[in-house]
């Protein structure tokens, strides 16, 4: 961690030692009964299989409690008994929605594992896909919580609309829309044409358009501040604490972004910004992915005017059959949801001992009660939409 | 049975001649509205059928009800874990007939990549009849479509009477489908003989 981007430690760290990490705990009204009910695994707003049991004081959440594993897969288990590259296309199926992250956390986390080197033109292609996945997801994750809020479509499909064109040129260089299995340890899969950078040139320059065009939609609309500013605040003392990452933690007046802090690939080498947020509320965490975008957008045009010519995949990278050296590692990057990282362990076998992702997703939805209690029962599913989950990733 | 010419010759002179089970049957594919309902990896391409690109309004599906009870069609789009199953068998119960199933994608046709994964379900037709199956993982929006258009076909294909008549119209067929329970090892039954059977390997 660099001097400039250290963590503030918090005085109620010290003066509240025992109560840090519990929600706080309100009393209902009066002596009336308690209504306890369940929302999902099936509700139209839960961003999948995801259940939470709150109990009601007429309109008041008193208590949630978050209950998961309704989709997990046994990923890490399935990992554990294969190759090592093997286990790509999987990573692809974590956070369905921006894959090309996950491949880049795993590839990053065996390529420590080996001690692989990266060729130059592959850092800046994993940088730009890794961006354009950022501008997607944050789009989608608008687009959603807008939709939870009840203005059915609109936003979403506007998102949706810069969406495929992102996937089409996902589908051009990687040959699928959504599961990518695109990077591999020690480089990319294959090259990108130069037609690949022109097009991809092209649909970034449409899109400061599109968050202009966001921005004026949405950010002064009378509903949507009424209905999100002051509403789910989280206590910047607590994220941390919880070990909330991503736009849940700039929002909440963190500076911690780990494109900054590891400077991991050839992030080190781009002038881009870390939006905070001042209110800590859902209004904030939306105002942070939409300026995320923007950032994001300037990465890429960067990004794209340096790309330099050469190799894509190291001469020496061993992609199947190696056997690493016993040991472990840790490959963390900043997905578009929080800190993504994947801890592996190696026996020398070849295939990992143990294999652990960290989820952004299922760290920054611990905080949830938190969030919502006091508020009222509409406001928790714009809450849970405001953490930007993948249930694929939550539960794996 | 009228006459195909002899229709288009009515038709001509402004007479309009159908048959009940045609115009039933039309006014049933013409407007299935899927339950709202998103499991995996698929539910992202199922949203993206729906919007502007793919537009699945032009086959009068736009609507997705999230109640079930208001539903006609159900998309199991992604990977059906054992603890999901008995929730999503109990979904298909309250759908009001005549309802129909689509398997979107490998995982809720087999299992998929997961297959071997001890909490995973080997296809959800198991414990509900399914129409229509799509494999792919996850499958494009154009695959959605097709698998649409297809039931649209088995839908316009029905006879109302007669040995294969749709479940609604007929009074002996089976209306609720046993929920599955979790077990000591898996689920109880592990498969509804009723609409699955193990294939038969022939050597």
């Amino acid at each position: 961690m660099t001097a400039t981007h250290k963590l503030v430690a918090f005085e109620s760290d010290k003066t509240r030692p025992d109560d840090w990490n519990r929600p706080q705990v309100i009393e209902p009204d009066g002596d009336a009964e308690l209504l306890e009910v369940a929302m999902g695994p099936h509700h139209p707003s839960t961003h999948g299989v995801f259940r939470m049991d709150v109990a009601l004081d007429g309109e008041r959440v008193i208590r949630l409690k978050p209950v998961f594993g309704y989709l997990h897969r046994n990923h890490e288990k399935i990992a554990e008994g294969i190759s090592y590259l093997g286990s790509m296309p999987f990573t692809d199926r974590l956070d369905y929605v921006c894959p090309l992250t996950n491949n880049w956390a795993y590839a990053l986390a065996v390529e420590k594992l080996t001690g692989q080197a990266v060729p130059e033109r592959a850092e800046y292609l994993r940088v730009i896909l890794g961006e354009l996945t950022r501008v997607q997801n944050h789009a989608s994750s608008i687009g959603f919580l807008i939709q939870e809020m009840g203005a059915s479509g609109t936003p979403l499909m506007y998102a949706f609309r810069e969406r495929e064109k992102i996937l089409d040129l996902f589908e051009e260089l990687t040959g699928a829309r959504m599961m990518c299995n695109y990077m591999r340890f020690g480089g990319c899969r294959v090259d990108a044409t130069a037609g690949w950078l022109a097009a991809t040139r092209k649909v970034v320059e449409g899109l400061p358009g599109f968050t202009e065009e966001i921005e004026r939609l949405l950010c002064s609309n009378e509903i949507l501040m009424a209905r999100t500013q002051g509403v789910g605040i989280l206590r910047p003392d607590l994220a941390v604490n919880a070990g909330v990452t991503g736009p849940m933690l700039r929002a909440s007046g963190v500076n911690y972004d780990i494109r900054k802090v590891d400077g991991y690939g050839v992030y080190n080498r781009f002038n881009f910004r870390v939006p905070l947020g001042d209110h800590w509320d859902v209004y904030d965490r939306f105002m942070i992915r939409l300026l995320e975008m923007r950032e994001s957008i300037k990465i890429l045009e960067q990004a794209l005017k340096d790309i330099p010519a050469g190799p894509v995949m190291d001469s020496k990278a061993k992609i199947r059959g190696f056997r690493p050296k016993p040991g472990e590692a840790y490959g963390r990057i900043e997905s578009p949801k929080g800190e993504l990282g994947f801890y592996l362990i190696s026996d020398g076998g070849p295939n990992p001992y143990r294999y652990r992702v960290r989820p952004p997703s299922l760290m920054n939805l611990t905080v949830l009660e938190d969030m919502a209690i006091g508020q009222n029962v509409a406001d928790v599913v714009l809450i849970f939409g405001s953490v930007d989950i993948v249930l694929g990733e939550v539960d794996r | 049975m009228v006459d195909e010419g002899l229709k288009i010759e009515l038709g001509k002179q402004g007479v309009f001649v159908t048959t009940i089970e045609e115009l039933y049957n039309w006014g049933r594919r013409s407007s299935i509205w899927p339950m709202q309902f998103g499991l995996a990896c698929c539910a992202i391409e199922m949203i993206a059928t729906t919007m502007a690109r793919y537009d699945i309004a032009r086959f009068g599906a736009e609507v997705f009800r999230p109640s079930p009870r208001q539903a006609d069609m159900m998309i199991i789009s992604g990977t059906v874990t054992k603890r999901m199953a008995p929730q999503v068998v109990r979904l298909y119960n309250q759908m009001a007939e005549p309802k129909y199933v689509i398997a979107m994608g490998a995982c809720a046709i087999s299992g998929g990549p997961f297959k071997q994964g001890y909490n995973v379900l080997k296809g959800i037709d198991r414990y509900i009849p399914v129409d229509v199956h799509i494999p792919g993982c996850p499958p494009r929006p154009e695959a959605l479509l097709q698998a649409f258009m297809t039931l649209q076909k088995k839908i316009d294909g029905q006879h109302l009477t007669g040995e294969g008549r749709p479940r609604h119209l007929d009074a002996e067929a089976q209306g609720e489908f046993p929920v599955p329970v979790p077990g000591e090892h898996d689920l109880e039954p592990a498969s509804n003989p009723g609409v699955w059977t193990a294939p038969v390997v022939i050597r």
